[in-house]
């Protein structure tokens, strides 16, 4: 689906003025009659440094635009293949480059602006928990394909013959590529599906007010992570 | 040189990067002060490492607890690199979790995160990374609530993947010249990118990527502290006399960042080896910095930067 299509799909063709510069997604629309703003990455985009810098800079815009004022919700649009790969990237500090866009959206939910995300294309690692894994809610559109590495990479990594790893991918829901997965371990709310109305359920994200971090809750409702939550707060809840 | 004196020499320096996670805890805080939350009796293992006949760890590779330092409350997570090296599971990432989660609720002076790790543990790859993702979250919780967090980096697997971004996110990041900092570790870029982009091999060139000197000279660690026991002990406990309660970052603190981190950008557009940052922070000669002592290297960064700052 071209971009157009999609945002037309996802805001309705008359509601909003979203454009895509390259691998980066920004512009505005109406939610149910009201104003959001949209920030994101496209066509699986490699997250680089100056690619992290717009994106937490279009958060802070936000931010100071509406200081003293109606908090606008944000969007984020993630497709992503992760983060770029190269020496240059890895020498000025990548990581620090996406922990600031992930303080950037910390701020904006400290600040009151709800944040939704749309999963379209690819989420994979890095590129996808500097921004989109640290929305309020976050939901795939169908089709949309969520997992970490690379298996090649992984091979490398882990030591463990690729074919071992193409057969483990088959069958392990944990380690599995996949929306679905990511849905029974609680990260996605939902995948909206062809003959869903997208700004409805966009619209419905939105109406609901930011609270604490429930995924874990979530994965062990769904069945799909049972330790998590119990780990946690057997810590924390003491 | 008498044997005495030999002998309190060599019992004054312990390598921080050749302990094991529990032996860093111990060397860090006030003897006999730390309790950890759900010790290995309690076997909390890997369900999905189980599956697949691994080893297994009865902390599942992280010791997380309460002690003192210098007298100070302190809660404390310690990743054990030696495990699965240090990497992030469902189990491993819940004990942070729960951990930061409990720190937001009582408030100790600050939270201690020794990190050791490559990143989302790929056995159970999805849980990992969303683990990591509720990490980021709690940390930015703690902070909010005025509790500062701490990254202390300098074992064997440094801190990479998704644990390279918890690292900053952190208030400070105490760093030795051993320990490295990272997003993608080189032998996955040289899988994916090829031997000419980043030579995984080349283990100087790797730490004058990633390593601690570099990381400090870019601005991305606040201090080099010597591969030492006692020097990160210090660092610590200086910083715990000067925190300050700061709830969570202000728009102004981000703008600042992203100020510093798009001249960086600009600065640096073609570099591609620490030697060119530690030349443009004034190291006269830049090939003999991985020969400077934490010290040495602090005296003359900080000398550096103060003749930049505009009369």
């Amino acid at each position: 689906m071209s971009a157009q299509i999609v945002f037309d799909r996802l805001f309705g063709s008359s509601h909003h003025q979203v454009t895509v510069d390259g691998h980066y997604v920004q512009g505005k629309a109406k939610v149910g009659g009201t104003e959001v703003v949209v920030i994101g990455t496209w066509d699986k985009a490699a997250v680089d440094g100056a690619l992290a810098l717009r994106i937490a800079d279009a958060i802070l815009t936000v931010v100071t635009e509406d200081e003293g004022r109606n908090k606008r919700p944000i969007v984020f649009i993630a497709d992503t293949q992760g983060q770029a790969l190269s020496r240059h990237e890895e020498l000025l500090g990548l990581n620090g480059y996406f922990a600031h866009i992930a303080r950037c959206v910390d701020l904006a939910r400290r600040q009151g602006h709800r944040t939704v995300t749309v999963v379209h294309g690819e989420a994979v690692s890095g590129g996808f928990l500097s921004f989109g894994l640290l929305a309020d809610h976050v939901f795939a559109l169908p089709e949309a394909q969520v997992r970490v590495m690379d298996l090649r990479a992984m091979a490398r990594v882990t030591k463990i013959p690729l074919e071992k790893l193409e057969t483990l991918a088959k069958e392990s829901p944990v380690f599995a590529p996949g929306a679905e997965n990511y849905w029974r371990m609680g990260a996605l709310e939902a995948i909206w599906s062809e003959t869903d109305a997208w700004p409805r359920c966009l619209q419905e994200a939105l109406s609901e007010a930011a609270g604490n971090d429930v995924r874990a809750e979530r994965g062990l409702q769904r069945g799909g992570r049972l330790l998590a939550a119990t780990v946690a707060e057997r810590i924390g809840g003491a | 040189m008498s044997g005495a004196i030999m002998n309190k020499t060599i019992k004054r320096r312990i390598s921080y990067y050749e302990a094991e996670a529990r032996q860093r805890v111990a060397g860090l805080v006030d003897e006999g002060s730390f309790t950890e939350f759900c010790p290995p009796d309690q076997r909390l293992t890997s369900p999905h490492l189980a599956r697949l006949d691994a080893p297994l760890a009865f902390d599942d590779g992280v010791v997380v607890g309460r002690a003192r330092l210098g007298g100070k409350p302190v809660f404390i997570a310690a990743q054990e690199g030696q495990f699965n090296g240090g990497s992030v599971g469902e189990v491993h990432g819940a004990k942070i979790r729960g951990l930061l989660l409990r720190a937001v609720q009582e408030k100790p002076a600050a939270v201690l995160l020794l990190v050791d790790s490559g990143g989302v543990r790929l056995h159970e790859a999805n849980a990992g990374l969303i683990a990591i993702s509720e990490i980021m979250r709690a940390v930015l919780a703690v902070r909010a609530v005025g509790v500062p967090v701490y990254a202390l980096v300098g074992g064997s697997c440094g801190a990479f993947g998704g644990m390279g971004i918890v690292t900053r996110l952190c208030d400070r990041v105490l760093m030795s010249e051993e320990g490295r900092l990272g997003l993608s570790g080189p032998e996955v870029i040289e899988t994916v990118k090829g031997v000419d982009e980043f030579d995984s091999r080349d283990r100087a060139l790797v730490w004058r990527v990633t390593g601690g000197k570099e990381r400090c000279a870019l601005g991305e660690a606040d201090r080099l502290v010597d591969d030492d026991m006692a020097a990160f002990r210090e660092a610590v406990a200086a910083l715990l006399l000067q925190s300050v309660a700061v709830s969570g970052e202000s728009l102004a603190d981000l703008r600042a960042a992203q100020a510093r981190l798009s001249a960086r950008a600009e600065q640096f557009a073609e570099a591609r080896d620490g030697l060119e940052i530690w030349r443009a922070r004034g190291f006269a000669e830049p090939k003999g910095v991985p020969m400077l002592t934490a010290d040495e290297f602090n005296r003359q960064l900080s000398a550096k930067a103060q003749e930049e700052v505009p009369a």
